[in-house]
């Protein structure tokens, strides 16, 4: 719907913006004037640059809660370097000299944080190098990061990068006020983008909803209506408002059946909204399920060795992955990928190792092997703990990995957890493809059927487990990188997987790659179902319930191995 | 052969003298009872490091009473159970005279009847849900009218909440403090459908559905804050996630009462910026006092190390233990607890901390936003000191309660309607 200026809603208008920033600027040489002598002569010779001046000035021994008062006298100022200076200082950027209190931005990090490459704020002239000491942060808080956006968000309404524009618009939108409605407005006109063009539309009509004209309003709830943006939901909610006795603020009763029809269709598309959401938090809880069991799935399912220190193997992936981003501090992303390899090598031969040096020595007495592994967790979380400490390590996450993909205003994938989704699928078909097409998939398969037959035709058995749990434990390494980036990298990382990875094996079906799979994600999706209705700890507690009665029924799970060695 | 027997006749001897003399400077025995591993760890091991560094700091003055004090470091191991075992051998084989220890509700639970029982002592330096006032333990953490209700306070006054989340770990402290705060906040007329709670459990990673619904919730037009009651590591990934759908401080806040700067020291702040945290001390606090502790820390302990609250209350604790036993002349534990009464000792805040007759400390309540550094700006804070009180006047139970440990009450949960003891310890 498109509406002209007559038939807007009466809003004051606001006065002219230059006219008005001028009587400010008067005012502020009028008391600069008064203030010091000095700045006076200055004042008189370059009125723009001074108020500017004597703000920024200001700055650095102004107390935090008169800061906002700065901010808004600096609003005013119709300063292209205004823009800048917000944005340092809603960014923490914005710094000033102790010696002389320049006030500065900081653009480049040098000698490892050290010190830092910074742009003065007045002249614009840069820093090339300054410590770290020698400067100090100019401070901000909630309130006056609010305003600054604000602020930002007027600034950058005519901008060059449409993405910036989009961004002012919504930010306008939590506040639309006359100034506001007119400031969007004026925009709109040279707006070329259709996606900003589109949100300042939904901002307009947004505003409508305010409106004194009853059939204004109506028209525009009709416009907005099946619109998922929060806002037009929480306003549709101050329509139908009601009093202690359930009776309707609004008197028009055909605006009151709009709104509600409006919400009801809004509700309905949410809810439809909120059902894939949820789905896709179980499809990502399971991935995460997934990864932790894959590799316990070979271990366990196929060579049948209970190894009670698989956790500890995902925890030593985790930690490779600290490694290397020590490493290479400046390169987080190149980081992750570099410790993908390097913790399937590391956990590898570390799978090797405890095969060769315990578990080959235990075969065919699972309780040993057990009791054997588990000490050996043990001896892990001790070793990590006094090699790098008690206290958990930080794994920064890489920029494309934070942040949402956001579908629509109702539904938002975050992009970390949409990447291990895929990649834990990649390592599945990866090992899936190991497992049916390559020489050692071929044996290992043999051997776990039929260890004596296999031997007879020439395999080397004893190779084959070594090589076997080497894969397991490798793979269980790579899903510890990915784990990184979910949760905290610890010595007790490991046991918060252990049960659920056994849990999904056994699920799932020991000994088949294939029931992992589904035994993952469908956990994933029951728990992440469960748990709105039940609480998360509730939702923990009815799924181990819910599979061990499953085992009952089914004792080899959801899909057995069939054939001779499943006796 | 015979100058061998000589030497070690000699050495057998010089043994013996040393181990008489030994015994003769006797010592004060201090029972330290923080996690060393396990999940707590985290938290814990810098608290034992200030035990040790407060002994290290009097025996340099000259010990107490004339005699050097002695630390006995245990490692219950977040482990609630060992946490009792742990103070039996400390009360009966090391015979230690006073314990400094414990961060969780459970494990000071778990201690509590091992104390009563073997008649010892103990501080207990960290933030807790109430509801509880021994004779034999010294509550120097905030109450949760130190930091629960003036934070509930400040979101409603100076950022206009309307809606509420509040969210926990599912154990006895946020299980509480959620009560408390509810029934404060329906006193306060906000209706049950705008308050939501959740718990989550110990450790916990996927936060993703929770936060969801939080944001849901907050999407209904009204101003929306989360009260954190989350404890220990679980804290990082609920930042991370609430960071990457989009929910920045400025929309909702979240303020924590287990966050401080430990536990910041080990992350990435850029999510969290702006958050808040509730707690009786920030360490960014301009006070020469504190300026002399963080410098003494920093020596003691690395000079990447942070100070935070449960240290400061540790710290008050320890100073106002030592005032006790020199004005009492013993370390018997029945003068002491009656010397502690009225003790004051300097908080690291500038201010003065008073110990209470209920065996609860006098502070000041700081309400701080995280910075990008890991620091916390003070945005707010209480007049003056906020006595703590043990028994919340919020909750229907405890309304009438009341703790005295002077004549003629001396009782932990004295009932005023009925003017009696319910004669339970605890």
């Amino acid at each position: 719907m498109e509406l002209s200026w007559s038939e807007y809603p009466k809003f004051k208008r606001v006065p002219k913006r230059t006219a008005f920033s001028k009587n400010l600027v008067t005012a502020i040489i009028l008391i600069a004037t008064w203030i010091s002598g000095v700045s006076c002569v200055q004042a008189s010779d370059q009125p723009p640059e001074t108020s500017f001046k004597e703000l920024v000035d200001k700055m650095p021994s102004t107390k935090l809660k008169n800061l906002s008062k700065v901010v808004t006298d600096l609003e005013q100022e119709s300063d292209p370097r205004l823009l800048p200076l917000f944005e340092s200082l809603v960014e923490g950027k914005l710094y000033y000299v102790k010696s002389d209190k320049t006030v500065i931005m900081l653009n480049q990090e040098l000698d490892d944080g050290k010190a830092f490459r910074a742009t003065q704020v007045l002249d614009q002239t840069t820093i090339e190098h300054i410590a770290k000491s020698d400067i100090k942060k100019i401070r901000v808080n909630n309130k006056l990061r609010k305003q600054l956006r604000k602020a930002i968000a007027k600034l950058t309404l005519f901008s060059e990068d449409s993405n910036q524009r989009l961004a002012a618009v919504e930010k306008l939108m939590s506040d639309l006020n006359s100034e506001n409605i007119t400031l969007l407005k004026s925009a709109k006109e040279s707006e070329q983008n259709n996606a900003v063009l589109e949100k300042m539309n939904l901002a307009l009509n947004i505003a409508l909803l305010d409106s004194n004209d009853k059939s204004i309003q109506k028209q525009a709830v009709k416009t907005l209506s099946g619109e998922l943006h929060p806002s037009v939901r929480s306003r549709l909610n101050v329509i139908l408002e009601q009093d202690a006795n359930g009776e309707y603020l609004e008197d028009d009763k055909q605006l009151i059946a709009l709104a509600e029809s409006a919400l009801v269709k809004i509700d309905g598309k949410l809810e439809f909204y909120g059902f894939i959401e949820r789905v896709f938090f179980g499809l990502s809880l399971g991935s995460v399920l997934l990864l932790a069991a894959i590799g316990l799935s070979i271990t366990f399912g196929v060579m049948g060795v209970i190894n009670m220190a698989h956790g500890e193997l995902l925890m030593l992936g985790a930690y490779t992955t600290y490694v290397i981003q020590t490493l290479m501090p400046n390169h987080i992303g190149l980081s992750i990928i570099i410790a993908i390899p390097a913790a399937f090598v590391v956990c590898g031969l570390v799978g090797i190792a405890i095969e060769r040096g315990i578990i080959q020595f235990l075969k065919g007495r699972p309780l040993e092997t057990l009791l054997a592994t588990f000490g050996l967790s043990l001896i892990l979380q001790q070793a990590v703990r006094s090699i790098f400490s008690p206290l958990n390590r930080q794994v920064s996450t890489p920029e494309w990995m934070s942040g949402a993909l956001q579908i629509n205003p109702g539904l938002a994938l975050t992009y970390n957890r949409l990447y291990i989704i895929i990649f834990s699928l990649i390592v599945f078909a990866v090992l899936l493809l190991v497992m049916k097409k390559t020489a050692l998939g071929l044996y290992v398969r043999a051997v776990s059927q039929n260890r004596d037959m296999a031997k007879a035709v020439g395999i080397r058995s004893d190779w084959v487990d070594a090589m076997t749990f080497g894969l397991g434990s490798g793979i269980a390494g790579v899903a510890g990188v990915a784990l990184s980036q979910l949760t905290n990298v610890g010595p007790n990382l490991g046991q918060a997987y252990i049960i659920d990875s056994f849990m999904v094996v056994v699920f799932g079906g020991v000994g088949n790659l294939w029931g992992t799979l589904v035994g993952a994600f469908s956990l994933g999706v029951v728990n992440k179902f469960l748990e709105p209705v039940t609480g998360a700890v509730l939702a923990q507690i009815l799924v181990l319930v819910f599979i061990v009665l499953f085992i009952q029924k089914r004792p080899r799970g959801l899909f057995p191995q069939k054939g001779r060695s499943a006796e | 052969m015979k100058l061998k027997k000589l030497m070690t006749a000699t050495a057998a001897t010089v043994s013996i003298a040393l181990s008489a003399a030994v015994s003769a400077a006797e010592t004060i025995k201090v029972g330290v009872l923080h996690s060393l591993s396990g999940t707590m760890a985290i938290s814990e091991t810098t608290l034992k490091d200030t035990v040790l560094m407060m002994i290290d700091e009097q025996n340099k003055k000259g010990g107490l009473l004339g005699k050097q004090l002695e630390a006995v470091v245990v490692d219950p191991a977040s482990n609630w159970p060992l946490f009792a075992e742990k103070t039996r051998e400390l009360l009966t084989k090391d015979k230690v005279d006073v314990i400094f220890g414990c961060w969780t509700s459970v494990s000071r639970k778990s201690v509590l009847p091992v104390i009563e029982e073997l008649n010892g002592l103990l501080f207990y330096p960290v933030q807790y849900e109430g509801e509880e006032s021994s004779k034999n333990v010294f509550y120097t953490g905030a109450a949760p009218n130190q930091q629960a209700i003036p934070a509930v306070d400040y979101l409603m006054e100076e950022i206009g909440v309307e809606r509420w989340v509040l969210a926990g770990t599912d154990y006895v402290y946020p299980r509480t403090t959620n009560k408390i705060l509810e029934a404060y906040l329906k006193a306060k007329g906000v209706d049950e459908k705008d308050i939501m709670i959740n718990y989550t459990p110990f450790g916990h990673s996927d936060w993703q559905g929770i936060v969801s619904d939080i944001k849901k919730f907050g999407n209904e037009g009204k101003q929306t804050a989360v009260v954190s009651t989350v404890n220990g590591d679980a804290n990082v990934p609920f930042y991370k996630e609430l960071g990457n759908q989009g929910i920045s401080a400025e929309d909702i806040p979240v303020v924590a009462f287990s966050v401080g700067e430990e536990e910041l020291s080990g992350l990435d702040t850029a999510p969290l910026v702006g958050h808040l945290a509730a707690w009786n001390y920030f360490q960014s606090v301009e006070a020469d006092v504190n300026e002399d502790f963080i410098a003494q820390w920093k020596k003691f302990a690395g000079k990447d190390r942070v100070t935070n609250d449960p240290m400061e209350a540790t710290y008050i604790g320890f100073n106002m233990w030592t005032a006790a036993v020199e004005k009492a002349g013993t370390t018997d534990v029945d003068t002491v607890e009656q010397a502690m009464i009225g003790i004051t000792s300097p908080n690291l805040t500038g201010g003065t901390a008073v110990m209470n007759k209920n065996h609860h400390l006098s502070k000041p309540v700081l309400i701080g936003e995280i910075q990008e550094d890991g620091q916390f700006e003070v945005v707010w804070e209480t007049d003056g000191v906020v006595p703590g009180d043990a028994w919340s006047d919020y909750l229907p139970g405890s309304k009438d309660i009341v703790a005295d440990w002077v004549e003629p009450i001396k009782c932990g949960n004295f009932n005023a309607k009925t003017a009696k003891c319910s004669g339970q310890n605890f």
